[in-house]
C-alpha cells in the first residue's frame, strides 16, 4: 500500500508499535505525535449492506440518527458481525480502516467519513493491520479513495436533523446500491433488480414478513403488485407503519451453505430449503415487501392524494392479505411445534 | 339388448370413471344411484354461519356438491357436539397434481372453519399390494406424500396423519392382551414380504382383514373372546349378504384360537375393511379416549362413496355413528371432461412439480379450450363454457367470484378470447403452484415424524 502512496505523491507518516485493539491503546503509542486520532466503526444494516464510519475520536456517533439519516428508520445500523470484517473488509479485529476499501470484496461497502477531518493537518488511521499507524492529510486520503475508484463522503457526524415525511433522510444517497457479496452462494432472486431486496443468507433463516416504518422518499425499487400490501395508521402521524406478506414467491432467499444455484428453474429459488423457524426475517421480509409495495404505489402523488390512495389499497387487498398471512403462520406454528417435539423426544427425563 | 344399455351407463366406481359415451358425467343420476343427497345452498349458507368465515370456494361453485348426514353433523355442531374430519391418500407415485390436491385443500378448510381435529391415512400398504412395491418402498412413498398433504397447511396440534404399516395394530394393539403378537405391525410387514417370497396358503387380503379387524376392535375395553367373536361375526355376516357364497371362510389365525376368520378374496371387501377402522373414534385411543359419540365427517371423492357403505352400515351394529361425507366431484383432465386425471399421463394434469414454463406450456398446449374454431366465429357464437377447460379450472381455483363471472359472462359471448383466459388461468395456477412448493420446502422429515407421532393432542377442540 506505501507504493500506493509514493506512486500517488501522498505525503504520510508511518509509526509502528505493537498490535493495538482500540483507540486508547493506539494513543498511547501515536498520541504524542502531532495528528488527530480517528475512530472507525463497521456497520452493518438489515439488508446485508456495509459501511464504515471514520470519525475522529471525539466525535459522537449515534448510531439512531445516523440510521435514520441514511434512510434505514430507527435501529437500522448495528455494528458489523466480526466475519464480516474477516470475510468483506479482509482486516483483523480492531482493524476497521478507510484503507480496508482497497479490497475487492469490499467494494460495496460505503465509507462515511466525519468533516471534522478536512480541519486536521492530519489524521491516524491503520492501514490494513493494526500494528502500524498512518497519519496523513484529509485530502491525500481522497487522493487515495479517489485512486481506487471511490468517492470520499465527509459529513457532519453530530448533524441530528428531523427526517420525516418532508424532510427526507439527507444521507440516503450514500447507502450502497448492491447488497454485499458474502462467501456463500447467494440465490439471486430471477426476476431482476431485487437489489434492495434481502438477498443473502448464510443460515436457513425464515424470510416471511415485517412491519416497517415508511418514509416519503424512500429509494426502494417497487416489485409487487397492490394485492399484498395492507396499511395500518401508526401512532406518530407522521408516517404510517405497514405490514405486508411475502408474496411467497420472493420469500426464498436462504440457501443451504452445501447447495449452489445450479438447477434452479426460471420459477426462481423455489427449491431452497427455507426454516420458517426464525422471527426476524420474518417481520424483515414483509417490511422489505411493504416498503416496495408503497413505493410502487406511491411514486410521484403529492401527500394528501397518497393517503387516499393507501385507504383504497387497504380495503381492497386485505383479505388476500390474511390468507397468505395465515398460510405463513401455519408454517410457522407447524416448524415451531416440530422443534418442540424434536427436543422432547430427545430430552434427558430428571433422575429421581 | 339389456346388456347393451348397461355398457352405455357411465361407469363410477373407484376403479374407473368413464361418462356415458360422448356426455360428461351426470351427476344428478349419479346421486340418485348412489343414494346420497345434493349439498343446495341453504347447507352452504348454514356453514358459513356457523364457522363465521365465507363458504370455501369449492362449496360455493359446486365441486362440493353431495353428502352422506353433513346436516347431522352441522346439527351436532351446532349443539356444541364436535366431530373430527377423516381423509387419506393411496400414496400410488411421488407426483401429486392438482386434483389430488383438491380434497386436501377443502380438508384444511374444514379444519379451520370447524377448528376440528384430522386423521389423515396414508394406505401404503393398499398400494404396496396392489402394485408390487416392497414395503420400504410403499413406506418411503407414503412419507413423501404426507410432505405434500403437510404442505397444504395443516395445523399440526390438531392433526394425525398415520400409515397403515406403521399404526396398524402398532401401539394400540400391544396394550391389549395379545401376547401373540409383540410387535404386530412388523409381523404385519413381514407378512407382506412372506408372500411375495414364499408360496403359502395365507392370503395377504385376509390377513389384512385380520389386521384390521384387531385394530378396530383392540382399542374397545372388552378385550374378551366374545365381543371380538361378535364384531367379526357381525362383519362376516355382512360379507356373506353382500358377496354371497363367493366368500370363503377359512381359518388363518383366530382371537384365542376359537374363531376361524374369513379368507376374503374381493379386493373391494378388503378395501372396504381398511376404511372403515379409521371412520369410528376408537380407533384412535390416544385422541378419542372415552368419546365413543364422537361423529366423523369424511370429505371425499365422489367415487369413494361406495367404498362407505360397509362401514356405515356396520357402525349402528357396532354402537358408532355413521361416518358423515362430503363428496367432491371429478376434477377434469386438461385434455377434457371425459374423465378423472390420469398420474400416468404427464400431459392430463398439472402437477406441483411442474415450473412456471410447464405450466405455461402446458395450458397453451393441452387445455381443452370450448372457444370457437375461428375468431370470427368466436365471436359470433362465443365459447362452449360446458366443454371448456381452463374456464372449469378458473371456477376451482380462482378466488374471486366476481371476476369469474366475468369471465363466464365475456368468455361466453364470444367478446374475450381462448388466449386471454388461458393467460388468467396460468396466473392463478402457477402462484397456486409456487405457493405449495414453497410450503412443501418448509416441511422436513423431522415435521412429517412431529404429525405421525401417535401423541395426544390436547387443542384439537379449540
Amino acid at each position: 500500500m506505501t507504493s500506493k502512496f509514493a506512486e500517488l505523491q501522498i505525503v504520510f507518516s508511518q509509526y509502528e508499535h505493537p498490535v493495538v485493539l482500540t483507540v486508547e491503546a493506539q494513543a498511547k503509542y501515536v498520541g504524542h505525535v502531532k495528528g488527530a486520532l480517528s475512530k472507525n466503526l463497521f456497520l452493518k444494516d438489515k439488508k446485508q449492506r456495509f459501511y464504515i464510519v471514520s470519525a475522529l475520536a471525539e466525535t459522537k456517533v449515534d448510531l439512531k440518527v445516523l440510521s435514520q439519516r441514511l434512510g434505514l428508520g430507527k435501529g437500522g445500523l448495528r455494528m458489523a458481525p466480526e466475519e464480516a470484517l474477516a470475510e468483506i473488509l479482509q482486516v483483523p479485529l480492531g482493524c476497521v480502516t478507510p484503507f480496508a476499501l482497497v479490497n475487492d470484496s469490499a467494494r460495496n461497502v460505503s465509507l462515511l467519513l466525519d468533516q471534522g477531518f478536512k480541519s486536521q493537518e492530519c489524521c491516524f488511521f491503520h492501514p490494513l493491520s493494526n500494528d502500524m499507524s498512518i497519519a496523513l492529510n484529509a485530502r491525500d486520503l481522497d487522493k487515495f479513495l479517489n485512486s481506487i475508484g471511490k468517492n470520499p463522503a465527509y459529513i457532519d457526524l453530530e448533524a441530528n436533523p428531523t427526517v420525516g415525511k418532508d424532510q427526507p433522510p439527507d444521507l440516503a444517497n450514500l447507502v450502497p446500491s448492491d447488497a454485499a457479496v458474502l462467501a456463500a452462494p447467494v440465490e439471486k432472486q430471477s426476476q431482476g433488480s431485487e437489489k434492495n431486496h434481502i438477498s443473502v443468507n448464510n443460515q436457513q433463516n425464515a424470510v416471511t414478513g415485517y412491519i416497517c416504518h415508511m418514509h416519503h422518499n424512500d429509494t426502494f425499487r417497487p416489485k409487487l403488485s397492490s394485492r399484498n400490501l395492507l396499511f395500518v395508521h401508526c401512532c406518530d402521524g407522521q408516517s404510517m407503519v405497514l405490514m405486508c406478506i411475502v408474496d411467497l414467491s420472493l420469500a426464498s432467499k436462504a440457501v443451504k451453505p452445501s447447495n449452489a444455484s445450479t438447477k434452479e428453474k426460471s420459477s426462481g429459488a423455489a427449491s431452497s430449503s427455507i426454516s420458517y423457524a426464525d422471527t426476524d426475517k420474518f417481520v424483515e421480509e414483509i417490511l422489505e415487501k411493504t416498503k416496495s409495495i408503497v413505493l410502487s404505489e406511491i411514486k410521484e402523488e403529492n401527500a394528501e392524494k397518497y393517503r387516499e390512495q393507501l385507504a383504497t389499497l387497504v380495503s381492497n387487498n386485505i383479505s388476500k392479505l390474511g390468507v397468505e398471512l395465515k398460510n405463513i403462520a401455519t408454517i410457522f406454528k407447524n416448524t415451531a411445534y416440530t422443534e418442540g417435539f424434536k427436543a422432547g423426544i430427545h430430552h434427558q427425563p430428571k433422575r429421581m | 339388448m339389456e346388456q347393451k344399455t348397461q355398457e352405455e351407463d357411465q361407469i363410477v366406481t373407484p376403479w374407473e370413471v368413464a361418462a356415458e359415451k360422448g356426455g360428461k358425467i351426470d351427476y344428478d343420476k349419479l346421486i340418485d344411484k348412489f343414494g346420497c343427497q345434493r349439498l343446495d345452498q341453504s347447507l352452504i349458507d348454514r356453514v358459513a354461519r356457523l364457522t363465521g368465515r365465507p363458504p370455501h370456494v369449492f362449496l360455493r361453485r359446486g365441486v362440493f356438491f353431495a353428502h352422506r348426514d353433513f346436516s347431522d353433523v352441522l346439527d351436532a355442531y351446532e349443539r356444541g357436539e364436535k366431530f373430527y374430519l377423516y381423509t387419506g391418500r393411496g400414496p400410488s407415485s411421488e407426483a401429486l397434481h392438482l386434483g389430488h390436491l383438491v380434497p386436501f385443500m377443502f380438508t384444511k378448510y374444514l379444519q379451520d372453519a370447524f377448528k376440528v381435529p384430522l386423521v389423515i391415512q396414508l394406505t401404503d400398504d393398499e398400494k404396496c399390494m396392489w402394485k408390487n412395491l416392497t414395503v420400504e418402498e410403499s413406506q418411503r412413498l407414503a412419507r413423501e406424500n404426507a410432505k405434500d398433504i403437510i404442505a397444504c397447511g395443516f395445523d399440526v396440534s390438531r392433526t394425525f396423519i398415520f400409515s397403515d404399516f406403521d399404526y396398524v395394530g402398532g401401539t394400540e394393539a400391544s396394550t391389549c392382551n395379545l401376547d401373540y403378537f409383540s410387535d404386530v405391525s412388523i409381523y404385519f410387514q413381514e407378512i407382506f414380504k412372506m408372500h411375495t417370497t414364499i408360496k403359502c396358503d395365507m392370503d395377504p387380503a385376509g390377513l389384512w382383514f385380520c389386521m384390521v379387524l384387531l385394530f378396530e376392535i383392540s382399542p374397545v375395553s372388552c378385550h374378551t373372546c366374545a365381543s371380538s367373536a361378535f364384531t367379526v361375526e357381525i362383519i362376516v355376516q355382512f360379507l356373506l349378504q353382500e358377496h354371497g357364497q363367493d366368500c370363503k371362510v377359512v381359518g388363518i389365525f383366530g382371537f384365542s384360537g376359537e374363531d376361524h376368520i374369513g379368507k376374503v378374496s374381493f379386493p373391494p371387501v378388503q378395501v372396504d375393511m381398511l376404511l372403515a377402522a379409521p371412520s369410528f373414534p376408537s380407533s384412535f385411543p390416544h385422541l378419542f379416549s372415552g368419546k365413543d359419540s364422537l361423529r366423523c365427517l369424511i370429505p371425499c371423492a365422489i367415487d369413494q362413496d361406495p367404498y362407505f357403505r360397509m362401514t356405515r352400515d356396520v357402525a349402528p351394529r357396532l354402537g358408532y355413528h355413521k361416518p358423515a361425507l362430503i363428496e367432491s366431484s371429478f376434477f377434469p383432465a386438461l385434455q377434457g371432461e371425459t374423465g378423472k386425471m390420469s398420474a400416468s399421463d404427464p400431459n392430463s394434469a398439472i402437477y406441483v412439480t411442474d415450473s412456471a414454463k410447464d405450466i405455461k406450456n402446458k395450458v397453451n398446449r393441452y387445455a381443452f379450450s370450448g372457444g370457437q374454431d375461428s375468431i370470427e366465429n368466436h365471436r359470433k357464437y362465443g365459447a362452449n363454457l360446458e366443454v371448456d377447460i381452463p374456464v372449469k379450472y378458473l371456477g376451482f381455483f380462482l378466488d374471486d367470484d366476481a371476476e369469474l363471472e366475468h369471465i363466464r359472462t365475456e368468455y361466453g359471448a364470444g367478446r374475450m378470447l381462448t388466449g386471454e383466459v388461458k393467460k388468467r388461468l396460468i396466473e392463478v395456477l402457477t402462484e397456486l403452484v409456487e405457493r405449495h412448493r414453497r410450503a412443501r420446502a418448509a416441511v422436513t422429515d423431522e415435521m412429517v415424524d412431529a404429525f405421525m407421532a401417535v401423541r395426544p393432542l390436547p387443542n384439537m377442540f379449540s
